[in-house]
């Protein structure tokens, strides 16, 4: 077998060496792109507090060191129990919901009634609570709570779905107008059936009062929501890539017509995945209602719906990448307030961070996409703006 | 070396040693073409001879890599499609370029629109423009007509009003029968002869014997992006013009050997499926599919094949008719109910229809399978059986991919084929349909489906073949049926079958001069 | 006046009907003028839908847009008022040069915005509903966070702009004198809307523009094969409609209030996507559906401050007021959902244009 000494003794250690840079690069490849538009939000954000801190918060002088004082208020929540279980608290429903938004990618839908299913689904959560809580155990009633948000957000979900799947209303617009149905739903709901009879202000009951509180599991505040957030993970990982309807939901949002030819329903699989999405925020409303807030007054309103979306989009839609993005996203929330408190400056930041990520995160993907498609010339270019083609160059 | 002075007589428009390369391709080869005033000059060839891709550089969509225009004998650069119309260049494009919901005189004058002032579009004078130019020329449009109520005919003469509106000297006019009835088509031929009296120059395009021996004044045939030959129509009959389209030799890469005919597996009887806009464009066709025999369907694109192809697939209704399958009734079911009774397909469009191309090659392979065992069970997908069974199948059918789980479309084109091919042939299928299954393919990969086609039906699969590639019709069928407006019009024996027979017939639906001169009149 | 609808309430079976009528007709007057009002920021809103969709692009950042003209042309009349003084306001609409400078700020802010959606949308090619939903984001977490660091000092604002006035002689007409009155009570911005409204159903229509604008949200090829320039056009036009609907958000911040607070759009921007929808994507029918919103959220209003008596009144008693504040959303996914089939949408809407290499 003709060996030449110095070579074969070469070869080996070079080859492993390019499969190991190989490997990682495999595995870098997909979180690069995320974690390159954090840092650049991070930087361009720490621009803007330092010229904010100049030119309007009453420091008379550019803080330099004020961004770096922000941002460790923000994430050093992580840093005590009770700061980890507050994280974990608002990455619940983040999590929750922006699973259902990017299963809704995935099909090429766009979900963007995250907030009136998450009140719908509240409103579904406080009803079991009153009518059942008082005479039930907490082992009846918390189940058939969060199983009543999660129905109620079902169909929220499904309308849309339905109203698509039959007379090709757009979903974007039939979810955002929902969105607002919904508030004045809950609204409603709040102040009138679901209201304490004796309250001089209208105000619903205390789910701890009625045996539908969520237990408490970590330090003061962190309640069993995240085990539900930790199961979801896999179980919509699960749905995506080991069942065939996770196939035909894939299938339906990257290539439609070829899904037609293999034999799927994209009419049942448009109502299914919106139905599904739906559920997810509504569960994500059950979660809060039940282990945060514990009692709402009219106009109980959440941010959960468009960050979500954020989740989403910097997951990739993928249920691993919104894990963790939703675990980034929640704790920049839960530090949001030691931040204002602290450094002095507001919370808003984070909604305007999440914002120039996105940018940054989007710009960033198509340049990435352009650049594989030139070196792959003469492939056909993409004129649908659809959100599986978004969500596939993001992801 | 260029002549200021405008030069009387020298023709219209000159293209001089026009050469366009695209990847792979040499779509034109020094092509030389002159049209002079008054002249009806008709461009022949088949598909993808690269008639479109000259005017192309004409109307300023290209840009050629050598070669050069000359106008009245003066040489020119055109910029674009705007630069082109300024000169009195306008092209009447295949596929209009219209807006329904617009109206006649609003589609007319747009980019080049009359204005009352600097703002206001003046309709009165524009309508008036209209009407008169449509007098002139002896048609009439309501200008305040929305266009998509029009029929095709009329709607081609709105794309011939847009070119005289902006006093086109030259005008090309690409397919333009493509979409007419026989009626129509003698109204526009009456229309470009009194276009060319007035002294403008038209290009016709074309791939119809008898109509361009019929208007033209001279006709030029490019076959592969050369000029073959000039002719002018009293010097010339069909025959030759079909000779020099088609070229004689016929490009043999397998021989494909005898044919062991059974049972008729496909029967198709009076079938008839409408277009995306709701014309009838298969008014019946019936015909059948013998076990162990390749039916090829020859015929020119756009003559109803693809609309006969989805409907016998399912991804299409049909209007009426039946189809039966080994005596089975199968008219009208799904493509799931039709690939469960042993109906494979390879889709014209394997973009759209056959692949996901954002998908590993592994999912591909199971694309219409994925819910049968073992791929699955319920709803559990079977991963280690769908591996095993795609590494075996990039074995068996040469894929040329690092591994099966690598996205379909870092594939080549002709890998990406195979990966069809691999699941539409590797099981027991009764009848297979192939639509263009090797377009865009490189030469190694033609020959390896050739070879995949006819090693199923020795195997005793019915395969229906439509391909627009005459050469390959030619090579493999047993059977050919020429497909016309929708009709099958002749049915030859494979072996013994004339190429130059075969491309008159596509050309022309068999029908002999006169008879068609009759239909028509 | 008042003797009718009690003549009616006397019919049995259509009492209820007529009751609703005659309280309409009784409340006129104030109804009018508060539908009119609101229905200002929704229809420019809608205006700035209509301009970018017509040209093929969807906008849903309408609300940021809105969001972040209110903040600027609040926080710039804020800063210009501290620096120049608050100024003596002119006799007409209360103008003060804190204030123009304030709404300047805010039209260009605007159109600034809404470049960014048109780079995303038009040359990055994102899907053009993440980028209006990244600028409806960014918008409320940037304005928030200003306006916080902002309002912590207790800025005086620059005051708003008043309405103009109608002489009572006019506003006493007869049949009229009502309509009039509740059109002309506007503020600059408001009389400016009807204006707008009018003046863009013409260029729309009959103008080079317009007939520009439409092949381009059409058809974008057959528009490039005649010359035109779609990509350019596009841009221009979802620029120049930012203007519009930071003209709305201006009206929020510094008409109808003088102030700002945090997510003061409320959802107009989305109100007035559903106006162009139930407008079919023209500008006066984006103005009458606005009109026909706001009129349910006026009927509200009015009925929670002055609820009718009799049966009607008890009937009103169970409906309740978030109906009439949903009535405008429902209506729009009725009018989407009853469209089956037929897309009245410009057909090019929302897909980006590649074009075609000369090469």
């Amino acid at each position: 077998m003709g060996v030449s000494g110095p070579d074969t003794i070469q070869r080996p250690p070079a080859r492993a060496r390019k499969a190991i840079v190989g490997a990682i690069r495999a595995a870098a490849q997909p979180i690069a792109e995320p974690v390159v538009a954090i840092l650049l939000a991070l930087l361009v954000g720490a621009v803007g507090i330092t010229l904010c801190s100049g030119l309007l918060a009453g420091h008379k002088n550019f803080d330099v060191g004020l961004p770096a004082a922000a941002y460790l208020a923000l994430l050093g929540g992580v840093a005590s129990p009770d700061g980890i279980a507050s994280t974990l608290n608002y990455s619940t429903p983040l999590i929750l919901a922006g699973l259902g938004v990017g299963l809704g990618f995935k099909a090429g839908l766009f979900n963007i009634g995250g907030r009136g299913q998450f009140l719908f689904g509240t409103v579904g959560a406080m009803a079991v609570a009153t009518a059942v809580g008082v005479s039930q155990s907490s082992y009846i009633t918390v189940p058939l709570a969060l199983l009543a948000g999660a129905a109620f957000g079902a169909a929220a979900g499904f309308i849309p779905g339905l109203l698509k799947a039959t007379s090709g209303a757009h979903e974007v617009v039939t979810t955002i107008m929902l969105n607002y149905v919904f508030v004045f739903v809950t609204y409603w709901a709040i102040s009138g059936p679901l209201s304490l009879p004796n309250a001089h202000q209208p105000i619903t009951a205390d789910v701890t009062n009625r045996n539908a509180a969520l237990p408490i599991i970590l330090g003061q505040d962190g309640h069993a929501g995240i085990l539900l957030a930790l199961v979801a993970v896999p179980i919509i990982w699960f749905l995506l890539y080991r069942t065939t309807l996770g196939f035909e939901i894939r299938s339906a949002g990257a290539n439609p017509d070829a899904a037609r030819y293999g034999g799927m329903r994209t009419n049942r699989l448009i109502v299914l995945t919106m139905s599904i999405a739906g559920l997810m925020s509504g569960l994500a409303g059950a979660t809060v209602l039940m282990g945060v807030v514990h009692q709402i007054e009219p106009g109980y309103d959440t941010t959960v719906g468009f960050d979500a979306i954020t989740v989403a989009l910097l997951g990739r839609s993928n249920p691993v990448g919104i894990l963790f993005s939703g675990l980034l996203l929640g704790a920049m929330r839960a530090g949001s307030q030691t931040m204002q408190v602290q450094a002095g400056v507001p919370a808003e930041l984070v909604d305007a961070l999440q914002a120039i990520i996105l940018v940054f995160l989007v710009v960033n993907a198509l340049r990435h996409w352009l650049d594989r498609r030139a070196a792959r010339r003469g492939s056909t270019p993409a004129v649908d703006g659809g959100a599986a083609q978004a969500a596939e160059a993001v992801a | 070396m260029t002549d200021d002075a405008l030069d009387a007589s020298a023709p219209a428009l000159e293209m001089r040693g026009i050469t366009k390369r695209y990847p792979g391709v040499v779509a034109n080869d020094h092509i030389d073409l002159d049209v002079c005033r008054g002249e009806i000059h008709a461009l022949l060839g088949e598909n993808g001879a690269g008639k479109t891709t000259l005017m192309n550089v004409l109307y300023g969509l290209a840009r050629p890599d050598e070669g050069r225009i000359l106008l009245d004998g003066r040489q020119i650069q055109i910029a674009g499609p705007s630069d082109a119309i300024a000169r009195g260049i306008s092209m009447v494009h295949q596929h209009f370029m219209l807006i329904p919901v617009l109206s006649v005189a609003e589609n007319v004058i747009l980019g080049a629109e009359t204005m009352s002032n600097a703002v206001f579009v003046d309709r009165h004078e524009a309508d008036k423009r209209i009407a008169s130019l449509a007098a002139r020329f002896g048609f009439d449009l309501d200008p305040d007509a929305k266009v998509g109520s029009l029929s095709v005919g009329q709607q081609q003469r709105v794309e011939i009003l847009k070119a005289l509106y902006r006093d086109a000297r030259i005008l090309v006019l690409d397919e333009p029968t493509a979409v007419l009835t026989p009626g129509e088509t003698q109204e526009i031929f009456a229309l470009l002869r009194r276009l060319a009296a007035d002294g403008r120059s038209i290009v016709f395009i074309s791939h119809k014997l008898y109509e361009v021996l019929e208007v033209a004044d001279r006709i030029t045939v490019i076959r592969r992006g050369r000029v073959i030959g000039e002719r002018k129509p009293a010097e010339t009959t069909e025959e030759e013009l079909a000779e020099l389209m088609v070229g004689r030799e016929v490009e043999l890469t397998v021989d494909r050997g005898e044919s062991h005919v059974g049972e008729p597996v496909l029967r198709v009887e009076g079938l008839r499926v409408a277009d995306d806009r709701h014309h009838e464009v298969v008014p019946g066709a019936t015909f059948e599919i013998r076990a162990g025999e390749i039916l090829g369907v020859a015929g020119v694109a756009g003559n109803g094949q693809d609309e006969l192809v989805q409907a016998l697939i399912g991804l299409r209704r049909c209007l009426g008719g039946k189809v039966t399958l080994l005596g089975r009734d199968v008219t009208g079911l799904s493509p799931r109910g039709l690939n469960e009774a042993g109906v494979g397909y390879v889709p014209g469009d394997r973009h759209r229809f056959g692949l996901i191309l954002a998908f590993p090659v592994y999912d591909n392979l199971i694309l219409t399978s994925y819910y049968r065992p073992p791929f699955a069970r319920g709803l559990m997908r079977n991963d280690s059986a769908i591996l095993e069974s795609a590494a075996a199948q990039i074995e068996r059918y040469d894929i040329r991919t690092p591994s099966a789980r690598v996205l379909t479309s870092t594939l080549s084109g002709g890998n990406q084929q195979k990966v069809v091919v691999a699941r539409e042939f590797d099981r027991e299928v009764k009848l297979l349909i192939l639509d263009q299954p090797t377009r865009g393919l490189d030469v190694g990969s033609i020959e390896f489906i050739h070879r995949q086609i006819i090693a199923k039906r020795d195997a005793g699969t019915a395969v229906l073949l439509v391909s627009a590639e005459l050469d390959e019709v030619m090579e493999m069928s047993d059977r050919i049926v020429v497909m016309y407006r929708g009709r099958m019009v002749a049915e030859l024996d494979g072996r013994t079958a004339d190429k130059g027979d075969v491309g008159l017939l596509m050309a022309t639906g068999g029908q002999a001069a006169a008879t068609q001169k009759e239909a028509w009149a | 006046m008042s003797s009718i609808p009690q003549a009616l309430d006397a019919l049995p079976i259509l009492g209820i009907l007529f009751q609703l009528l005659g309280y309409v007709l009784a409340n006129l007057s104030v109804m009018s003028q508060t539908t009119v009002a609101v229905a200002v920021p929704i229809t420019l809103a809608a205006l700035c839908g209509v301009m970018c969709e017509r040209s093929g692009v969807v906008n849903i950042g309408i609300e940021g847009i809105m969001l972040t003209a209110a903040f600027v042309g609040w926080m710039v009349g804020v800063g210009a008022s501290a620096a120049l003084g608050v100024g003596t306001p002119l006799p007409f609409f209360g103008v003060t040069l804190p204030l123009l400078l304030g709404l300047a700020a805010a039209i260009l802010v605007g159109m600034a915005v809404a470049l960014l959606h048109a780079w995303l949308a038009i040359s990055v090619k994102v899907d053009q509903i993440i980028s209006g939903t990244i600028i409806n984001i960014g918008a409320a977490g940037i304005t928030g966070y200003l306006y916080t660091l902002i309002a912590s000092q207790a800025p005086t604002s620059a005051g708003s702009f008043a309405q103009y006035k109608v002489p009572d002689q006019v506003a006493d007409l007869p049949l009229v004198g009502w309509l009039i009155n509740a059109v002309l009570s506007q503020g600059p911005i408001g009389l400016s809307t009807i204006v707008i409204v009018i003046f863009l159903q013409v260029m729309l229509f009959r103008s080079r523009w317009g007939l520009r604008t439409r092949a381009a949200g059409e058809h974008p090829r057959a528009a490039e094969t005649v010359g035109i320039d779609v990509i350019w056009l596009r841009y221009r036009n979802v620029v120049m409609s930012g203007a519009l609907a930071a003209l709305g958000g201006a009206w929020l911040s510094m008409e109808q209030t003088n102030g700002f607070n945090a997510n003061m759009s409320a959802g107009r921007g989305f109100i007035g996507l559903a106006a162009m929808i139930v407008g079919r994507w023209t500008p006066l029918g984006a103005f009458g559906a606005a009109l026909l919103f706001a009129s349910a959220t006026g009927l509200g209003t009015s009925l929670a401050i002055k609820p009718p008596t009799g049966d009607l009144g008890q009937l009103m008693a169970h409906v309740p007021g978030e109906f009439w504040e949903a009535l405008p959303y429902i209506i729009t996914i009725v009018v989407l959902a009853g469209v089956i089939g037929r897309s009245i949408a410009p057909a090019a809407d929302g897909r980006p244009y590649e074009r075609e290499s000369a090469t």
